[in-house]
């Protein structure tokens, strides 16, 4: 299996040098992105260069649809997929353990197996260590099984990234990381510059050569909706550590401020990635890895809209099932992040701070 | 679409490129029905325009992206001297003065510019580049026209134009491998030059057409210029000239567009198949001079030259697509490339024995010249020493043919009984109309969006 993932990776590497080395003589894409600028700074892509350029790259498509080269053309350009593959076989390489990259990536089926089993866990806690008493949710799972079960599943993941990460960094010869490299990064995240199309229009996703913004403002809404999702949880872990104070938590508290918004982004934002993923062309991604990413896209709504119910069941009979479901979701999500698209928000920052130290 | 035949189009418009689009647009924001008529297949829609990436443009001070100023004079001065005085100063002036608006037009109607490429830095005060290049320019207009309701038939050839009595009534057209005939109020001619045909290049240029390489489009065959021509069209330019560069040996025949470029010449000596020297490489600095070496290496024998510079030069000028042939001496270079051992090493030594201590500087005219050598090379003369050699070949890669119809102020179309009372043309097709030799960069795209317009605007006026 690892043998054939490095003979794919020099075949995915080799083949986005040969397009590289097109694009090098024409340049006409100079503006869509980061991804040609710091190519044409190099006259000669060893693979580690490659590999940057691929976890640069955004896929907003701009240079496809504008391509001289693309297929009949004898070239058949096509850097959007070529890009594609190298990232995601970069990740995959990177995983670790070694191995558990690729079923996520390339596997609708086997992220829905995760789920199915990460919702079973909760099931089997909630039914094993039913709690004597508690409110809210703690009337079903205790608070301290779920810290028991939730501490290490959001710890986890950080071990796995940090190798990947070292090990990308190394690759590509990254430098001491200063404030501003982090500043420039941070910022180009933000405002999510990559699918800008360079000057605001957007990218060629759902609607071909037509521009869109609706990739990057359905990537943002992801992007903050589940960076405040992960800030509510976090508030409620102080409050409750640091405050004596516990869930459930009113309306106007900082989980709920935080997490209301964040799951609406959230959801929306994914099931709207998803969406528009069912209208783009296939081919101008990993088309292998359709599946996986798509299921993971699915897992990162499911997790918006399970707590957004989960609230909105507050109450009711249904909040034990709704409940499982949701903290099932969740800690696939997490323990899958590693292994799953997921990853790619790592090494792409990664990525974009590399390029703050390259760019002259 | 439901068949284009039931239905007489106010605008027909034959060739989807640049020019085309342009009078499509004009004329449907009119008001009028249109018709575009494309050869290509869908893929390769667009013309020569796909591979094209910026448009020349008059400007008073800063304009969008492009830089300080460039006034109608000095344009002009530029233009004379590419084209030796061989132009229609009148057509020329206003060609020149009308691109200034043009600019803001094509960003209304959804061109991107960015900024002078890597690369091209002297370019970024006359010559603003489109963002994605020409395919981009080419979809943008694509959906601006679909948006205004114009109709488009792709790999639609036509074959005849109907004129009688100095008025077009209509065309054939062969769609599907049927022809049909298409009938129409206006016509206007945007289908280019006859450049990837290569039995009529070699009519003018003999058989050494056959070595020719064909930059652009497959699919400007010329098919409806002849048919123009044979009814009696009063055409303007010499059949030999249009606009050819020295590009890589290497390359497919035809559509390889710009990466076959070789911007290595005044860094480079050049020999011919006999391993001599016979042109000053280093007369100018390389974009005023891109545009001769493909008349040069024509006049060669075999329609081939060789290129050849040392490892000094390798990182001087934006890499190609193909990699060089290299070896650690001139003999083994010449055994590569297929050259004379002796006579190449015999031109290089002479050569390296002719240059002068001084200054390389190259990206400015550093005045480093040979002495006592015939033809000289006048600046950039650094000995060429140091291994490994690396060696180019050079063909004439043809862009656009000259010869083509001639057209007044509003692009109308004539013969010798008088303008043709509705048609028009527009782009490479009249491009001679202004260009009687040389070439000036991104001028064709000018003249193709100033002339496309006017026939557009031209057209629908005569409708409505």
């Amino acid at each position: 299996m690892s043998l054939d993932i490095s003979q794919d990776g020099q075949g995915a590497i080799a083949e986005a040098r040969r397009q590289a080395e097109i694009c090098n003589a024409c340049r006409y894409c100079e503006g869509y992105c980061d991804v040609f600028p710091a190519m044409f700074r190099e006259r000669a892509f060893s693979d580690a260069d490659i590999t940057q350029l691929a976890n640069l790259c955004h896929n907003c498509r701009g240079c496809y649809y504008a391509c001289q080269y693309t297929e009949p053309h004898a070239f058949a350009l096509n850097i959007p997929a070529a890009l594609s593959e190298v990232r995601a076989e970069s990740w995959e390489r990177y995983a670790w353990p070694a191995g558990l990259g690729g079923q996520f990536h390339r596997s609708g089926v086997a992220v829905a197996a995760a789920l199915v089993a990460g919702i079973a866990l909760m099931l089997l806690a909630m039914w094993s260590w039913a709690p004597a008493s508690g409110d809210g949710f703690y009337a079903y799972l205790s608070h301290t099984v779920m810290v028991a079960i939730f501490a290490p599943a959001f710890l986890f993941p950080a071990l796995p990234l940090y190798l990947g990460l070292r090990r990308y960094w190394a690759e590509v010869g990254g430098g001491p990381v200063g404030w501003a490299h982090l500043k420039e990064a941070a910022a180009r995240t933000a405002n999510m510059k990559n699918l800008s199309g360079g000057q605001g229009q957007g990218c060629n996703f759902e609607q071909e050569d037509r521009y869109s913004n609706a990739r990057r403002h359905a990537h943002q809404a992801t992007l903050w909706g589940f960076l405040l999702c992960f800030a509510s949880t976090s508030s409620g872990t102080v409050l409750h550590y640091g405050f004596g104070l516990e869930a459930p938590y009113g309306f106007f508290s900082l989980p709920k401020l935080l997490g209301v918004p964040g799951g609406v982004l959230l959801t929306i934002g994914a099931f709207s990635l998803a969406w528009l993923k069912t209208k783009a062309d296939p081919a101008l991604g990993s088309a292998s890895r359709w599946g996986g990413e798509m299921a993971f896209v699915l897992l990162l709504g499911a997790t918006g809209l399970g707590g957004l119910v989960l609230y909105a069941a507050t109450g009711s009979a249904l909040v034990p099932s709704v409940l499982a479901l949701h903290l099932g979701t969740v800690l696939t999500l997490f323990l899958l992040t590693p292994y799953s698209k997921m990853a790619h928000g790592a090494y792409r920052f990664a990525a974009l701070v590399r390029d703050a130290q390259a760019r002259p | 679409m439901s068949d284009p035949s039931g239905t007489t189009w106010d605008v027909i418009v034959a060739g989807g490129g640049n020019a085309g689009l342009c009078a499509a647009i004009e004329a449907a924001e009119r008001g009028a029905s249109v018709l575009i008529l494309d050869v290509a297949p869908k893929a390769y829609r667009g013309g020569n325009s796909r591979h094209t990436r910026n448009f020349r443009c008059m400007h008073q001070g800063p304009l969008s992206v492009l830089t300080d100023s460039y006034d109608e004079d000095e344009y002009f001065d530029d233009l004379l001297r590419v084209t030796k005085g061989k132009t229609d100063e009148d057509l020329a002036r206003m060609t020149i003065r009308m691109s200034e608006e043009c600019l803001p037009w094509m960003e209304a109607h959804g061109v991107r510019f960015q900024p002078s490429l890597s690369g091209t830095l002297s370019l970024s005060r006359t010559n603003a580049f489109f963002l994605g290049g020409g395919k981009a320019l080419v979809n943008a207009y694509y959906n601006t026209a679909e948006d205004l309701g114009v109709s488009v038939i792709y790999e639609a050839n036509v074959t005849h134009i109907d004129i009688a009595e100095g008025r077009f009534s209509g065309l054939d057209v062969e769609i599907g491998g049927q022809t049909k005939r298409i009938k129409g109020k206006t016509l206007v001619l945007a289908s280019g030059g006859f450049q990837a045909n290569i039995d009529w290049l070699a009519e003018a240029w003999g058989p050494a057409a056959r070595n020719f390489l064909i930059r652009g489009t497959p699919y400007n065959r010329g098919r409806v210029l002849r048919d123009m021509l044979d009814q009696g069209a009063d055409s303007v330019g010499d059949p030999t000239q249009c606009h050819a560069v020295a590009i890589d040996g290497r390359a497919a025949t035809f559509d390889a567009g710009i990466v076959t470029r070789l911007d290595c010449v005044p860094f480079s000596v050049v020999v011919n198949k006999n391993g001599e020297r016979f042109y000053d490489e280093g007369e100018d600095v390389w974009p005023k001079r891109y545009a001769i070496w493909g008349r040069l290496v024509a006049g060669q024998p075999e329609q081939v030259g060789f290129a050849v510079i040392d490892s000094q030069a390798i990182n001087d000028f934006m890499p190609s697509v193909f990699p060089p042939e290299t070896a650690d001496t001139i003999e083994g270079l010449a055994q590569k490339l297929g050259l004379p051992g002796n006579a190449l090493k015999e031109t290089i030594d002479a050569y390296n024995a002719a240059c002068r201590p001084g200054t390389f500087e190259p990206n400015d005219l550093d005045g480093l010249s040979t002495e006592g050598l015939d033809p000289p090379k006048t600046n950039w003369a650094r000995p060429i020493t140091e291994p490994p050699y690396y060696g180019y070949m050079l063909k004439t890669g043809v862009t656009f043919t000259y010869l083509g119809l001639k057209v007044d102020r509003t692009s109308r179309v004539s013969t010798a009984a008088g303008k043709l009372e509705n048609v028009w043309a527009a782009g490479e097709i009249m491009a001679g109309s202004i260009l009687g030799e040389g070439y000036l960069a991104g001028f064709g795209m000018t003249i193709g969006t100033v002339f496309g317009r006017i026939a557009g605007q031209e057209a629908a006026a005569h409708v409505a």
